[in-house]
């Protein structure tokens, strides 16, 4: 046990941690927009078909949100446990801005989640309307800040180094608002907007499928078929912009991203190949020419870096880098794509019963994750072997605990993550299942006659009740 | 870029904040471990579910304070963060898969049938159990001092561990079970909160019991802490203190017997106020015990200028929404499920 590296065990577990948080908030983060729209919609027109389907994916939300919190929770205590050089070095930078999550984010999620959730019949229709807004707003503030701080991690700007190595900063809005932070806010949010969309769609598809619940099916199949026609196509473009700045800033990210070796003008583009970190070069590609200096100078002729023009110790691991980047690529494509068939069939108003397309949407549903996944492996894997970017490297960043520490601690999480997270999968399937109640059948159970507050609320507005 | 440090004492005040947020954390969270670890005593499973739903709009707001304790002590004493976090990665480890445990119990158990629902309680309340004691065990082990060299911990893997850790794990526990089931007296009625209030009964005996050990023990450890506290004129200044701790015993004894509903939940906060002060005038100045100062261990007076200003605009609103929430869901607690 003393022989294990502490640095790659605290990746691993890093990576683990991190990986297995991030589901969650791509899927609340959209989720919790979508259930405002939702519960709008309810308010709107007093239809009850859109409460069933605010309250089933309600509590979707709130098991999600759950496994978010309580592995967020072991995230901020990651960074002082394992990661102690690095509290240390850069503490005073990226602290005030993780402080600013908790104060502005996390406080009105965790306190407005409770009037979402059990507050029905406690404030009035428009006060938990305001509980389910706030609570969405709090997600995009808490990305906000998040990926502020991820993002200086990439593009460090805004400090000095003082003569202890510490990190001083000498100018907020340039660490707030640093050059990578617009384009991964904008890429991340669209990425969880997209990741529920399909999630949501692909549901909806099931039921339609199977001629289940259809009245609620038609309406989380078509919205969801909305953001695929309108945000997917957003992607790529802002994917592009997102891919320019990392040019500009990590081109040595790019590089392995392309999976590109020697400086070239007029690059091809490599659409498949085995990247080789030791003989440096990319075997057995499958290559387009000139496409690659024409996505990233916008000219057919232009230059593009390759990884020799950085030493060995420089590089990041270029084949995970490579593959992750076209499974991220890949499955936006896939997205895009529906985007288009759901336009056509719409047009040919066959969207709600063609078989095959139900077929494609069931098995897309989890493909947000993956995408989302791919895509902070690639941003994160390719700033290594720095933490912080050409600031302070990884292996100058961990705790002086040593290995048989991280290791189990480790073990531990991957079998109660493994355990936890599993149920709370299960749990959620489960609830697919059983698909959106109708009101009556619900309140009898419970033995309460009393009439659920928004079906008072349709009557009144003499909205049409179904 | 702004900074302060010229006309305030920067880190004394986020002293006095991050002392603030860890005690409202102890507090808010204390309270709903609490029931966690009464849970499955309780004596029929209605009687759990009302325990569950008075604390279930709740845990999660509070529980955001404990992330705030490390966010926050992260950002404005980052040397401390450093130095305390791998001192006590053990306990740490063992808290936030606690935590995780009895987290998504609230969420799993109402979704669960059968057996699975009897895994679901037990994670609920080992996952409290754990949390707490973990938390108990932080005090102890931080009260006896931290190892450092240079600017990192520099001891064991098991420098935590010691008797003195356990026994203020254990006092902890029972601190918290008082609270929760001083929360189950003003927060329930019937069957339930009769039983509350024979648990509530027990355990401030022992509460009572461990306050008089840990604060007995607290001089033997360290000459600091005892030239405090045994020197004159010293020795008057705070004699109050346990003096009124005493007088809260008596009363909170005196109330859970007396059918009183809502002080003695009041009460067992007003204890942990009264300990909470002793330990913070003991360890005063030192944010690692006996090595480093908060002023040692102060982020960059800028980061702590900024943060100052993001905290006086935002924590009066955290906690005027807190409030409105605990507002919000005023009033006994039912066992229906309501979403």
């Amino acid at each position: 046990m003393t022989h294990l590296d502490p640095v790659l065990l605290a990746r691993i577990q890093f990576a683990f941690t991190i990986s297995f948080h991030i589901i969650f908030p791509a899927f609340t983060i959209g989720l919790a927009s979508w259930l405002v729209v939702v519960e709008w919609r309810l308010l709107k027109t007093g239809n009850r078909i859109y409460e069933d389907i605010y309250r089933m994916w309600v509590k979707i939300f709130a098991v999600t949100f759950g496994m978010g919190v309580v592995s967020g929770v072991v995230m901020s205590y990651q960074f002082g446990t394992n990661w102690s050089v690095f509290a240390d070095r850069v503490g005073n930078v990226i602290g005030p801005l993780l402080g600013f999550e908790v104060l502005t984010a996390f406080f009105l999620e965790a306190s407005f989640l409770g009037i979402m959730l059990f507050g029905w019949n406690r404030v009035s229709p428009k006060m938990h309307f305001a509980a389910t807004t706030i609570v969405a707003f709090g997600t995009l503030l808490s990305a906000f800040w998040i990926l502020s701080a991820n993002s200086w991690m990439q593009t460090p700007q805004g400090f000095r180094v003082g003569e202890n190595g510490l990190l001083y900063p000498t100018n907020w809005i340039q660490i707030v608002f640093n050059p990578s932070f617009p384009y991964r806010f904008a890429h991340m949010t669209i990425a969880a907007y997209l990741t529920t969309a399909f999630v949501v769609g692909g549901i909806g598809a099931y039921y339609l499928w199977r001629k289940r619940h259809v009245k609620h099916a038609r309406i989380m199949f078509g919205m969801a078929m909305l953001m695929a026609v309108f945000i997917a196509p957003l992607q790529p473009v802002i994917g592009d912009l997102h891919g320019l700045n990392t040019l500009e800033h990590q081109p040595a990210k790019v590089a392995a991203m392309e999976g590109l070796w020697e400086t070239e003008t007029g690059a091809a583009l490599k659409l498949f190949g085995w990247p080789d970190q030791e003989e440096e070069r990319t075997k057995y590609a499958l290559e387009i020419p000139k496409l690659s200096s024409l996505i990233l100078t916008h000219d057919l002729n232009g230059e593009v870096k390759g990884l020799k023009e950085w030493p060995k110790d420089e590089r990041p691991p270029v084949a995970w880098v490579f593959w992750s980047f076209r499974v991220m690529v890949g499955i936006g494509i896939l997205m895009v794509l529906t985007g288009i068939f759901a336009a056509v069939l719409f047009w040919r108003k066959k969207l709600f019963d063609t078989r095959w397309f139900q077929y494609w949407c069931m098995a897309l549903t989890p493909s947000g994750f993956v995408a989302v996944l791919a895509g902070w492996f690639v941003t994160e894997i390719g700033r290594q072997p720095y933490v912080a970017y050409g600031v302070l490297r990884t292996t100058d960043s961990v705790s002086p605990v040593i290995g048989p520490q991280v290791a189990l601690s480790l073990l531990a999480f991957i079998i109660v993550y493994t355990f936890v997270f599993g149920a709370g999968s299960y749990y959620i399937l489960r609830l697919i299942q059983k698909g959106p109640g109708t009101r009556e059948k619900d309140y009898g159970a419970h033995g309460q006659d009393k009439p659920p507050l928004f079906t008072d609320l349709a009557a009144d507005q003499g909205g049409k009740s179904v | 870029m702004f900074d302060f440090s010229a006309y305030i004492d920067l880190p004394l005040i986020w002293f006095g904040l991050i002392s603030t947020a860890i005690f409202l954390y102890v507090v808010l969270d204390g309270f709903d471990l609490g029931v966690g670890i009464l849970f499955p005593f309780a004596p029929s499973d209605t009687c759990r579910d009302r325990m569950m739903k008075s604390i279930a709009p709740f845990w999660d707001g509070n529980e955001t304070w404990l992330v705030l304790g490390g966010g926050g002590l992260f950002a404005a004493f980052p040397l401390a963060y450093a130095v305390i976090m791998p001192a006590l990665y053990v306990p740490v480890i063992i808290m936030l898969l606690g935590l995780v445990f009895r987290g998504v119990a609230f969420e799993f158990r109402f979704k669960a049938s059968g057996k699975s629902r009897i895994l679901w309680d037990y994670a609920f309340h080992f996952g409290s159990l754990a949390a707490a004691f973990m938390q108990g065990m932080f005090l102890g082990a931080f009260v006896q001092g931290i190892s450092v060299e240079g600017r990192s911990f520099s001891g064991g893997a098991f420098d935590w561990l010691t008797a003195f850790s356990t026994m203020t794990g254990l006092a902890l526990v029972c601190g918290y079970i008082l609270m929760g089931a001083t929360w189950l007296i003003m927060k329930t009625d019937g069957e339930t909160q009769l039983w509350a209030r024979k648990c509530a009964g027990y355990i401030t005996v022992f509460v009572a019991l461990f306050m008089g050990l840990v604060s007995l023990c607290m001089p033997f450890l360290n000459e600091n802490v005892k030239a405090l506290w045994f020197s004159l004129p010293n020795f008057f200044y705070l004699l109050p203190m346990p003096l009124l701790s005493i007088v809260f015993v008596i009363l909170l004894w005196h109330d859970i017997h007396a059918q009183k509903e809502i002080r003695p939940f009041f009460l067992s906060i007003g204890l942990f106020i009264l300990n909470y002060i002793g330990l913070g005038i003991s360890l005063w100045p030192w944010i690692v015990p006996f090595e480093i100062t908060i002023w040692q261990a102060a982020a960059a007076p800028e980061s702590q200028s900024l943060m100052l200003v993001g905290t006086v605009i935002m924590l009066p609103l955290v906690l005027a929404y807190t409030g409105y929430c605990y507002y919000v869901f005023r009033g006994k607690s039912s066992h229906e499920t309501t979403y």
